[in-house]
C-alpha cells in the first residue's frame, strides 16, 4: 500500500479535528489579548495629564520633517563608518584569534602581543580609546595625519576587534581535535588545516555572536561625534538645540531601529540556521 | 624489504608508558592486524607511526628513511601514509567530493577537474558515486567510513593505517567496510589495522600482533596467534572475546 491510499483511522481523524479546533482557539486568544493590551496602552498614554505637552515636544510632525534631511545625512555617516569598521574589526579579530593559536617558542612574542591586545582593549572603555586617538594622536603633529574620522574609526576597530577576537577564538577551540588529526593525517600543513578545516567550521559556529557584536557596533559608531564629525544623534542634538523640541531625537531613534532591523533579522536567521544544523538537520 | 620498521618505540602519557620497547616490522603488500585489550596502545602506535604523537624513544623507518628524525618534515611523511579513524572524522562542512579532493588539491596541487575525476572514479568503484555531492551528516555510518577510506586513498599512500574502523558501526554496516578493506588487500595495499573483529583479522591479515601494556607479546600467522596462542595473556584475551561472542 502506498502513502496516498492510506485511510486515516477513526482515532487519527478525531485527533486532527481536535488539533484544528485548538489552533483556531489559540489564534482567537492571541488576537483578543493583543487588542486588549493595545487599547489599555493607548488609553494610559493619551489619557495621561501631560500627554499633550509630550506630544508637542516629542512628536511634532513639522519639526520632524525639517530635521529629517540633516539627521539622514548624519545617519549616512553612521552607515559608512559601520560598514568600514565592521569589516576592519572582523578581520582584526580573526587575525588576532589565529595568532593566539600558534604554538612553538618562535611565536611566543606574537602570542603575548595578541593576548595583551585582547586584554587591554576589552578592558578599556571605548570613549577613552576614542579620545586618546582623536585628540591625543593629532596632538603629536606628525606629518600625513589622517583625519579625525579615520582615527575614530581606528578606535572603534581596535576596541571591537578585541571582542571579536575572543568570539573567533572560542569558535576555533570548539572544533574537535579529531578534525585536526584527520587534516594533518592527510598531509595538510598547519596553515592549510586552519584555512580549510578549522576556520570554516569555527566561523559558522560563532556567526550569531559575531553578528550580535556588529549590531552593538552599529550603536557605538555614533560616539565618533564626540570628536567632531556629525552623526545622526549629533545632528538631532543640534536640531533640538535650535528648536527646543525633542522630536529630532525621536526621528533619529526611529531611523536607527529601521537601520538595525535588517541586521538583526540576518542575525536571527543565521542563529536559527546554526541551531538547525546543530540538531542534525 | 620492510616498508615500515618500528624499533624500541616508547611513548609516555603523564609518566605512564603506553608504548614500551615496541617492535613492529611490516613488509610491502603485507597486512598486519593489531589486537589487544582496550588501552593496550593500538591507537597510540598508529598515531606515532603517522607522527601525530611525539615519540619518547625508538625509531620508525618508512621505506628505509628514519621518519622519527626531528629534522624530517612530518607533513611530507604523512602524505605517504593514509589513516582512517574509528569515528570517521570526515569534515562536516565539506561535501563528500570536497572531503576527498581536499588533500589532492591543496597538498599535491592537482587541478580541481583532475582531482574530482579521480575522486568520482574512486567513489564509483565502492558504489558511492551517487553520494559525491552529499554532506557527511546525510550518510550512514558505513557510508561515512567508506568515504573516509576513499579520502585516505586519494593521496595514493604507500601505507594505510586503520584504527578500529568498524567499531563505531551498527553490526549490519560492518560488512560493507570490511569488504572494502578486503579489496584493498587484493590490490596489494600495505596495511596496519587495529581491530576487534577477530574473524576478519584471521581472514585478511598475514600477521597478527597481540599488544599488551604497550608491547607486542605475541605475533605470527593468524591461525597460530588466534588458534594456538602460546602466551597466557593472549589466551585470556581471546577467551574474553569468545565469551563476548565476537569470534
Ligand atoms: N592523549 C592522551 N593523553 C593521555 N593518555 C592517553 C592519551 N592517548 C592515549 N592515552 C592512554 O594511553 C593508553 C593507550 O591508549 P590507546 O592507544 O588509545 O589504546 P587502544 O587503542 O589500544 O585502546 C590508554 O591508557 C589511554 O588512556
Ligand atoms: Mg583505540
Amino acid at each position: 500500500m502506498t502513502l496516498l491510499d492510506h485511510v486515516p483511522s477513526e482515532a487519527q481523524l478525531r485527533r486532527s479535528a481536535y488539533r484544528r479546533r485548538q489552533t483556531v482557539y489559540s489564534v482567537l486568544v492571541a488576537a483578543s489579548s493583543t487588542a486588549a493590551l493595545g487599547t489599555l496602552l493607548v488609553i494610559a498614554v493619551t489619557g495621561a495629564p501631560g500627554w499633550d505637552r509630550v506630544r508637542r515636544s516629542f512628536l511634532d510632525p513639522e519639526i520632524a520633517r525639517d530635521a529629517l534631511p540633516t539627521v539622514l545625512s548624519g545617519l549616512w555617516l553612521n552607515v559608512r563608518l559601520l560598514a568600514c569598521c565592521a569589516v576592519g574589526a572582523l578581520l582584526l579579530g580573526l587575525v588576532i584569534a589565529v595568532l593566539r593559536t600558534l604554538r612553538g617558542p618562535v611565536f611566543f612574542p606574537v602570542r603575548a602581543l595578541a593576548a595583551g591586545y585582547t586584554y587591554t582593549f576589552r578592558g578599556l572603555p571605548l570613549i577613552i580609546v576614542l579620545y586618546l586617538l582623536t585628540l591625543g594622536v593629532p596632538g603629536l603633529r606628525l606629518q600625513g595625519m589622517p583625519p579625525v574620522l579615520v582615527l575614530g574609526g581606528i578606535a572603534l576597530v581596535l576596541t571591537y576587534g578585541g571582542y571579536l577576537a575572543e568570539v573567533f577564538r572560542a569558535g576555533i577551540e570548539s572544533v574537535h581535535s579529531s578534525q585536526l588529526a584527520a587534516a594533518r593525517s592527510l598531509g595538510l600543513t598547519y596553515r592549510q588545516t586552519m584555512r580549510h578545516v578549522v576556520l570554516p567550521q569555527a566561523v559558522r559556529r560563532v556567526a550569531p555572536p559575531l553578528l550580535n557584536d556588529v549590531v552593538a557596533l552599529q550603536k557605538d559608531v555614533g560616539l565618533v561625534s564626540l570628536a567632531g564629525p556629525i552623526d545622526a544623534v549629533r545632528a538631532a542634538q543640534i536640531a533640538t538645540a535650535q528648536t527646543f523640541n525633542y522630536t529630532p531625537y525621536v526621528v533619529a531613534g526611529v531611523l536607527f531601529v529601521l537601520l538595525a532591523i535588517p541586521l538583526i533579522a540576518v542575525t536571527d536567521w543565521v542563529t536559527l540556521r546554526a541551531a538547525r544544523r546543530q540538531s542534525g538537520g | 624489504m620492510a616498508l615500515l620498521r618500528c624499533r624500541g618505540l616508547r611513548k609516555e602519557f603523564g609518566g605512564h608508558a603506553v608504548l614500551d620497547h615496541l617492535d613492529l616490522t611490516v613488509a610491502e603488500h603485507q597486512v598486519v592486524a593489531l589486537i589487544g585489550a582496550s588501552g593496550s596502545g593500538k591507537s597510540t602506535l598508529l598515531r606515532c607511526v603517522n607522527l601525530l604523537e611525539e615519540l619518547d624513544d625508538g625509531t620508525i623507518e618508512l621505506d628505509g628513511e628514519d621518519i622519527s628524525d626531528p629534522r624530517v618534515d612530518p607533513d611530507r611523511v604523512r602524505r605517504r601514509i593514509g589513516m582512517v579513524f574509528q569515528a570517521y572524522n570526515l569534515f562536516p562542512h565539506l561535501s563528500v567530493l570536497d572531503n576527498i579532493t581536499l588533500a589532492p588539491r591543496r597538498v599535491h596541487r592537482r587541478g580541481r577537474a583532475e582531482a574530482e575525476a579521480q575522486a568520482r572514479e574512486l567513489l564509483d568503484r565502492v558504489g558511492l558515486g551517487a553520494k559525491a555531492d552529499a554532506y557527511p551528516d546525510r550518510l550512514s555510518g558505513g557510508q561515512q567510513q567508506r568515504v573516509a577510506i576513499v579520502r585516505a586513498l586519494a593521496n595514493s599512500p604507500r601505507l594505510m593505517l586503520l584504527d578500529e574502523v568498524t567499531s563505531a558501526l551498527d553490526p549490519e554496516l560492518v560488512g560493507e567496510v570490511l569488504a572494502m578493506i578486503r579489496d584493498l588487500k587484493a590490490d596489494g595495499m600495505t596495511m596496519v589495522l587495529a581491530t576487534h573483529e577477530m574473524g576478519f583479522a584471521r581472514e585478511v591479515a598475514d600477521e597478527v600482533c597481540f599488544l599488551d601494556a604497550g608491547r607486542v607479546i605475541e605475533s605470527g600467522p593468524p591461525e597460530q596467534v588466534l588458534g594456538e596462542p602460546t602466551q597466557p595473556r593472549t589466551r585470556q584475551f581471546l577467551r574474553r572475546i569468545i565469551e563476548a561472542g565476537r569470534l
